[in-house]
C-alpha cells in the first residue's frame, strides 16, 4: 500500500466532508516538504480527525492540516490560502501543516474553470469566499461541540489560536480535544464571516510557510523525486515542429557506460540510463535522421506574413459602444499596429516527470498547474482507467503557464512504457526552450481619433492565437477568445465611440499557449503605448492625458496619481533619460507603473527606477503582493529587452540562456511597490507586473528619444537610428 | 570507485570521471538541493563550493574535484556566511518559487565569506551569474547587505 492509498483510506473512512469525497485520494507530503521516498508517519487510524470540508483536517492532537487547492509556484499561495482558512477558523497559523491536493475536480476544482487550474491570477479571487466559508463553518462546528460539552450557548464562546473559550467561566478546550465531538456536528448553514476589521491574519505581511525549506535544499520539486531503483532519461523531439523520427543508429550510444535503453517513439527519441549524465551522453551519441515533414520550410518571415494578412480582415466584435464610424470620422486620426513575438517560458526547473508504470497502475511525480488534467491525459497515454493513475504533485520551480499543459507528463508516460520500474524523464534546457508551447505572436491594430485633446473614437483589433479554443473549448464562443481580448475590451478610459474585435490566427507550425500575464500582455502593451502616441499628438503630458479620461474610474485615478507622485513625474531629468507610464486594467486589480530609463547613442537601455502602485482590494499578504509586483515587473522587462523566439526551417533558433537572455541582478534597478489599503474584495496579482513593465519601458524610451517602438523586444538599431514617429 | 568529501562527510561512489559533479550529487548521492538549470554554466542554479569558492557544478567533471572539500546547499548552513545568508533570505522573504535559490545562496555565501561588507558592484560581480526567473533580485541584493550587517555569531 502506498502512502497515498493509506492517506486516502484514512480520509474516506472519516467521510464527513460536505462535498463528499468523490473517489479522491490525498497525497503528497506535508510542508515542511520532505523527499517523497522518505518514510512518512502512517496515519493514526484509531484517533479521530475532524474533516469538515475538503480543505481542513484537525486531528485529536490538535494538528491542523490544510489541503491546498491551488499550487505553489512562487506566487505565495501556500501562505495566502492558509491565511484565509486560518483567519476564519481561528487556527494557530504558526502550527498549520499543508498538503498538496490530489487530482479531484469535485473537491478542489477552481470555481472559475471547473477544473483544478492554477493560473490567470485568480487563486485568491476564486477561492476567497469558498475558503472563508470553509474556515467559518469548521469553526462554528468546533464552537457547537464545546458549547454542548459545557452546556452553554455557542454565542457565549469565543475562539482564537486553535482554542474555544467560554468567557464567563474561563473554560477552554483545544480544537484537538474537540475534534471527535466536532465531527459529529451538523455543518451549519449561512455561517457569519468575520468583519474585515477583525482580521487578525489577513492583511498582515506574514512569513511564507514554504520558504524555510527553500533555503536549505530540503524543498522537493518534481525534478527532485527519487525512488528506489529509479532510472533517468532525457529525450530529443524532432527539432522541426510536427516532424517524426526517421532512422536511428544507436550503436555508439549503446557503448556508453550507464546507458540502459534506447527508446524510439514516432516523434522523439529518449535514452534511459543510470543517471542523467549517461542518458545525456547517450542521447548525444545517437545518430538520428529526422523526417522533418511539412513544417521544415516555415520561418519567422512566413509567420509574420500570415499574421499581418490575417490582421487585415474584419474580426468578431467583442465590444462596440457609441458609433465607431462616426467616432473615427471626427477629429484627427492616428493609426498604428503593435507586434509581439513568440516567447518561451523558461521556468528555472526544466520540464520533467517521473513515471512508474505497471500493467495496471501508473504513478506520477511532477509539478503541475493542472493536476486533474495531468491525471486524465496520463491515463489516456497509459491506456489505463483514470482511477489507476496516481499523481503526486510538488512545489513548482516556476510555472508561468508552461505547466498548464500536460505534454511533458504524456511524453514521460510514453517513454515509461518501455522501462521496467520508475523512470525520471528530464528535459535538457535546450529541449525545454525548443519544445515549449509558446506565447503567441500577436498583432494589434488601432485607429483612434482626437478631438479637443480627448479620444473620441477607438477601433482596436487583436489578431493572434485563440488559446482558449484549444485549452478550454467551451470558453471559446462566437469567434472570440476572451483571454486574447482581456484588458482591451475593458480598458478603463472613457471613450464615447469604442470598438474592439478579434481575429483568430493560429501561426503555422508553432504551438501556442498561456504565458505569464496571459491575454493582457499583448493588449496592455498596445493600448498603453498608443496612449502615449495620442498624448503627444494632442500635445499633452501622458499622465494628464490619461487622467482626463479616468474621471469615472476613481481607483485607477488614485493609483495613477500616487504612481506619478512617488516616481517624481514631471521633475526634470538628464538628457536621454525618460519616464514612461502604464495604467493597467487586469485581473480585477488597479495598477499604475512608472519606469525611468536611460538610452545611450547605440540604443542600449539602462533601467534606472521602477515605481508601481497597486490597489488589489484586500491584500491578503501585502508582502507577497509587493514581491509579485517586483518579480513580475522584472519578468516583463526581461521580455521587453530580450524576449523573442524566432523560427528558421521549422526550428526554434534559440536554445539556452546564452541566446534566450534573462535580466540579471546587475541590470535591475531600484523597484518600489506601494500597496494601497482597500476593503474591496481581493484582485489578482501574479500576472500584473509582467503586463506593466513593457509598455512603461517603451514609453520611457519614447520620452527619452522620441522613437516610438511598436514591436517587442525593443529594437536597439531603431533607437540608435533615432527615427521619430 | 571514487571518494569525495561533501559537507564534511566522506562519500564513496561509482561514477565516470567526466561526469559533472551536479549529477553525482543529485542522481547518485541523492543531494537534490543542488539544481539543474541549464547545463552550460549560464544560470548558476547548480552552484556549490569547492574549497569555499563558488563553482558551477554542471560543468565540473567529478574527476577534477579530487581531495578538495565540496559544500552544497544542504551543508552551507554550517558555515558562518552560509547561515547568515540563509537567515537574511528568510528575514527579507527573498524567495518565490525557490528553484534558483540554492545557487543564489551558495553564491552569496561565498561572497560574504571573502567580502564581509560587499558594495553594490561586489554584489553585481558575484551574483550576475545566477538567474532568477521569478525576479527576486531586488531582495537578493537587500538580503546580502543585511547579512553583511549582522555580526558574526
Amino acid at each position: 500500500m502506498t502512502v497515498a492509498q493509506k492517506i486516502f483510506s484514512e480520509v474516506s473512512r472519516r467521510g464527513v466532508l460536505t462535498g463528499g469525497l468523490a473517489g479522491g485520494f490525498l497525497l503528497a507530503f506535508h510542508l515542511p516538504v520532505r523527499a517523497v521516498n522518505e518514510p512518512v508517519q502512517p496515519p493514526d487510524v484509531t484517533a479521530g480527525k475532524f474533516a469538515p470540508n475538503a480543505f481542513i483536517r484537525i486531528d485529536t492532537a490538535g494538528k491542523t492540516t490544510l489541503v491546498m487547492p491551488q499550487v505553489e509556484m512562487g506566487q505565495g499561495v501556500y501562505t495566502s490560502i492558509p491565511m484565509i482558512l486560518a483567519e476564519e477558523l481561528d487556527a494557530d497559523f504558526s502550527q498549520v501543516a499543508l498538503l498538496h491536493a490530489p487530482p479531484n475536480d469535485k473537491l478542489y476544482g477552481n470555481p472559475t474553470f471547473g477544473l483544478q487550474v492554477t493560473g490567470n491570477s485568480n487563486s485568491i479571487r476564486a477561492f476567497w469566499m469558498p475558503l472563508r466559508n470553509a474556515g467559518a463553518s469548521a469553526r462554528a462546528m468546533l464552537v457547537q461541540a464545546a458549547a454542548q460539552q459545557w452546556q452553554v450557548e455557542p454565542a457565549s464562546c469565543t475562539t482564537s489560536n486553535g482554542e474555544v473559550t467560554h468567557k464567563e467561566s474561563g473554560r477552554k478546550l483545544s480544537y484537538g480535544a474537540l475534534a471527535d465531538a466536532a465531527g459529529k456536528q451538523t455543518p451549519p448553514k449561512d455561517v457569519p464571516l468575520k468583519d474585515p476589521k477583525d482580521f487578525a491574519l489577513i492583511g498582515k505581511p506574514l512569513k511564507r510557510l514554504d520558504t524555510p525549506d527553500k533555503t536549505n535544499g530540503k524543498a522537493v520539486y518534481g525534478i527532485d523525486a527519487m525512488l528506489p531503483g529509479m532510472k533517468f532519461a532525457t529525450l530529443a523531439a524532432c527539432p522541426v515542429f510536427g516532424g517524426k523520427v526517421g532512422k536511428v543508429d544507436d550503436s555508439a550510444a549503446r557503448k556508453i557506460p550507464g546507458v540502459q535503453k534506447i527508446v524510439v517513439l514516432d516523434d522523439l527519441v529518449a535514452v534511459v540510463g543510470d543517471h542523467m549524465w549517461a542518458a545525456k551522453k547517450g542521447l548525444d551519441a545517437l545518430a538520428v535522421t529526422w523526417d522533418e515533414g511539412a513544417n521544415a520550410k516555415i520561418s519567422s518571415k512566413d509567420i509574420w506574413q500570415h499574421l499581418r494578412a490575417a490582421s487585415e480582415k474584419d474580426g468578431a466584435v467583442a465590444k462596440s459602444t457609441g458609433d465607431i464610424a462616426k467616432g473615427l470620422a471626427t477629429g484627427d486620426r492616428l493609426d498604428a499596429s503593435f507586434e509581439l513575438p513568440f516567447l518561451a517560458h523558461a521556468a528555472m526547473e526544466p520540464l520533467n516527470a517521473t513515471v512508474h508504470l505497471t500493467p495496471d497502475s501508473c504513478e506520477i511525480w511532477t509539478g503541475t498547474q493542472i493536476v486533474s488534467r495531468v491525471q486524465s491525459e496520463a491515463a489516456k497515454a497509459a491506456g489505463l482507467p483514470v482511477e489507476k493513475v496516481i499523481v503526486n504533485n510538488h512545489l513548482l520551480g516556476g510555472g508561468f503557464g508552461r505547466r498548464l499543459e500536460p505534454d511533458m507528463v504524456v511524453a514521460a508516460v510514453r517513454i515509461a512504457k518501455h522501462v521496467d520500474g520508475p523512470v525520471k524523464v528530464v528535459w535538457t534546457r535546450e529541449e525545454d526552450i525548443q519544445h515549449d508551447i509558446y506565447r503567441p505572436v500577436y498583432r494589434d491594430t488601432i485607429a483612434a481619433t482626437l478631438s479637443e485633446g480627448k479620444i473620441v473614437g477607438w477601433k482596436y483589433r487583436v489578431t493572434g492565437s485563440a488559446i482558449l479554443a484549444r485549452w478550454l473549448p467551451p470558453a471559446f464562443q462566437k469567434g472570440i477568445d476572451i483571454d486574447a481580448i482581456d484588458a482591451a475590451a475593458d480598458m478603463p478610459y472613457d471613450i464615447p465611440n469604442f470598438h474592439v474585435e478579434y481575429v483568430q490566427a493560429e501561426p503555422p507550425a508553432v504551438p501556442t499557449g498561456f504565458w505569464r500575464g496571459v491575454g493582457p500582455n499583448n493588449n496592455v502593451f498596445a493600448v498603453e503605448c498608443f496612449m502615449d502616441e495620442l498624448a503627444r499628438k494632442a500635445g499633452k503630458d501622458p499622465v494628464d492625458f490619461r487622467r482626463s479620461m479616468l474621471g469615472k474610474q476613481p481607483r485607477f485615478l488614485n493609483v495613477l496619481n500616487l504612481a506619478a507622485e512617488k516616481a517624481n513625474w514631471g521633475q526634470s531629468l538628464p538628457a536621454r533619460v525618460g519616464r514612461g507610464v502604464c495604467v493597467q486594467p487586469s485581473f480585477a486589480s488597479f495598477i499604475a507603473t512608472v519606469v525611468e530609463a536611460e538610452v545611450d547613442e547605440q540604443g542600449e537601455v539602462l533601467l534606472r527606477r521602477v515605481t508601481s502602485v497597486v490597489d488589489t482590494g484586500i491584500a491578503v499578504n501585502p508582502d507577497t503582493v509587493m514581491a509579485q509586483l517586483e518579480g513580475g515587473l522584472i519578468f516583463g522587462l526581461t521580455a521587453a529587452l530580450y524576449g523573442e523566439i524566432t523560427i528558421d526551417r521549422g526550428r526554434v533558433q534559440q536554445s539556452n540562456f546564452n541566446d534566450y537572455r534573462m535580466l540579471r541582478i546587475d541590470q535591475v534597478p531600484k523597484i518600489e511597490v506601494h500597496v494601497v489599503k482597500s476593503g474591496e474584495p481581493p484582485g489578482g496579482i501574479g500576472e500584473t507586473g509582467v503586463n506593466a513593465g513593457p509598455p512603461a519601458l517603451r514609453n520611457a524610451i519614447y520620452a527619452a528619444t522620441g522613437v516610438a517602438l511598436r514591436r517587442l523586444p525593443i529594437d536597439r538599431a531603431m533607437i540608435a537610428a533615432g527615427k521619430k514617429a | 570507485m571514487a571518494t569525495l568529501t561533501i559537507n564534511g562527510e566522506r562519500k564513496t561512489f561509482d561514477a565516470p570521471a567526466d561526469m559533472p559533479l551536479l549529477w553525482v550529487l543529485r542522481d547518485i548521492l541523492g543531494l537534490t538541493g543542488t539544481k539543474f538549470g541549464c547545463g552550460i554554466a549560464q544560470c548558476g542554479a547548480c552552484t556549490v563550493h569547492i574549497d569555499g569558492k563558488p563553482v558551477r557544478s554542471c560543468m565540473l567533471p567529478v574527476g577534477a574535484v579530487r581531495d578538495r572539500a565540496v559544500t552544497t546547499i544542504e551543508g552551507v548552513g554550517a558555515t558562518p556566511a552560509g547561515a547568515k545568508a540563509q537567515k537574511a533570505w528568510l528575514d527579507l522573504e527573498v524567495i518565490q518559487c525557490g528553484y534558483c535559490q540554492s545557487g543564489q545562496i551558495m553564491s552569496a555565501a561565498a561572497l560574504l565569506a571573502t567580502t564581509p561588507n560587499p558594495d553594490d558592484s561586489d554584489i553585481d560581480a558575484a551574483m550576475a551569474g545566477n538567474i532568477c526567473r521569478c525576479g527576486t533580485y531586488v531582495r537578493i541584493r537587500a538580503a546580502i547587505k543585511q547579512a553583511a550587517s549582522q555580526r558574526q555569531s
